[in-house]
């Protein structure tokens, strides 16, 4: 496990840097420094989300108006969101997600093996790219490779953050 | 007994109502006094009937649920412009935390416009919660939507345009109308990325 509060820091700050002014998150522990930052940060539009899918449409609706944004969700929220990601693959809209996974490395929770396993292979195959990051030097280059995937591609790009960048948790 | 709403298909009394066809045009006025986000199938057609292909609305063909997150997305991009998000009974139910989620996010110039007909136009007509006793407008007071209306009758029309345009929203129009079928705009562009440009070229001025 890494130490999140060096890695979530500096990733939050490179997201501002690179223009996102609007985070959209379900809570999980693993973004827990980014929620924090971007609740404390008046310059930036910081939106709870009731599950996960709105956050897609959001991202929409916000580069609709020349903005840009991120969703931070848990891997459980993947599956809720594979309709809605329908609309960022029909209509190439720059979408960026940070995923928390849970259901792999080390899960101890049997209820978050099979949502976890199914990740990857549920976003592929709704058109969205997948980037995953194990160490914390990797954050920041990933970060930055996804960004200009979606932002200069056109694409939906997840970074998935991975149990053995932040720990299995124990039951 | 089961909900008579339940069951009886048609026998809920929209049928008394007003055609969506008359009602939202006068009820919407000026399309140019907002940014648009049309939700899929009935207000899709209602908003295209307003002016077909507006490059001030982006009009959904599918992503059911999408129609009032993405207004979100708009308002808070664009705060000092007023968003109009049109959506059906039927696609608002799909994603009605949404609903908290517009009070969560602060926006205040944003309104929703909900095209009640109490059914699934697109699949048949078959009836929705609506008909079965969901009342919307208690639901979007329940999620703390500051200003509501319903509207039934022509005269109150007036009110809800007003509505529309109140910059201390977010705002919540809950339009009940019959089950006659929305008029199809002749034309339709189902090319998404083609709306897409063309809604950031007309606000932004580049694609």
């Amino acid at each position: 496990m890494t130490d999140q509060t060096v890695w979530g820091n500096q990733l939050y700050d490179h997201l501002v840097e690179y223009g996102v002014s609007l985070f959209a998150y379900v809570p999980d522990a693993g973004h827990k420094v980014m929620i924090q930052r971007s609740l404390d940060d008046p310059s930036v539009a910081s939106v709870p989300l009731t599950t996960e899918e709105e956050g897609v449409a959001m991202a929409a609706g916000a580069y609709l108006c020349g903005g840009k944004s991120v969703l931070l969700m848990q891997s459980s929220g993947v599956g809720n969101c594979i309709n809605m990601l329908s609309l960022i693959a029909f209509a190439r809209f720059p979408f960026v997600t940070f995923v928390s996974m849970r259901g792999e490395f080390g899960e101890q929770n049997p209820w978050q093996i099979a949502m976890g396993q199914a990740v990857r292979p549920s976003l592929e195959s709704i058109g969205t790219l997948c980037l995953s990051v194990e160490q914390a030097e990797d954050v920041i280059p990933t970060a930055d490779a996804a960004l200009g995937m979606a932002y200069k591609s056109q694409c939906g790009v997840a970074v998935l953050l991975s149990q053995k960048l932040l720990g299995a948790k124990a039951f | 007994m089961a909900n008579t709403g339940a069951n009886t298909g048609t026998d809920t009394g929209s049928n008394l109502r007003m055609h969506r066809s008359d009602v939202v045009p006068q009820l919407v006025g000026d399309n140019r006094d907002f940014l648009i986000i049309a939700g899929l199938a009935g207000t899709a057609k209602d908003i295209e009937g307003l002016e077909l292909g507006a490059d001030n609305a982006f009009v959904l063909g599918g992503a059911m649920g999408a129609a009032v997150s993405t207004g979100i997305g708009l308002a808070v991009m664009q705060p000092d412009r007023q968003v109009l998000v049109a959506t059906g009974d039927g696609e608002l139910l799909m994603n009605i935390g949404a609903l908290a989620t517009v009070v969560a996010s602060g926006v205040e110039r944003f309104s929703i416009l909900c095209v009640d007909n109490e059914r699934y136009g697109e699949t048949g007509n078959q009836i929705t919660h609506t008909s079965m006793g969901t009342d919307l407008a208690a639901v979007a007071r329940g999620f703390g939507i500051k200003n509501v209306l319903t509207v039934t009758a022509e005269d109150e029309i007036p009110a809800a345009n007003a509505m529309l345009r109140r910059a201390d929203g977010p705002n919540f129009v809950h339009l009940k109308v019959n089950d006659g079928p929305p008029t199809r705009p002749p034309g339709r562009s189902w090319d998404a990325v083609e709306r897409k440009l063309a809604f950031r070229k007309a606000l932004l001025g580049h694609s």
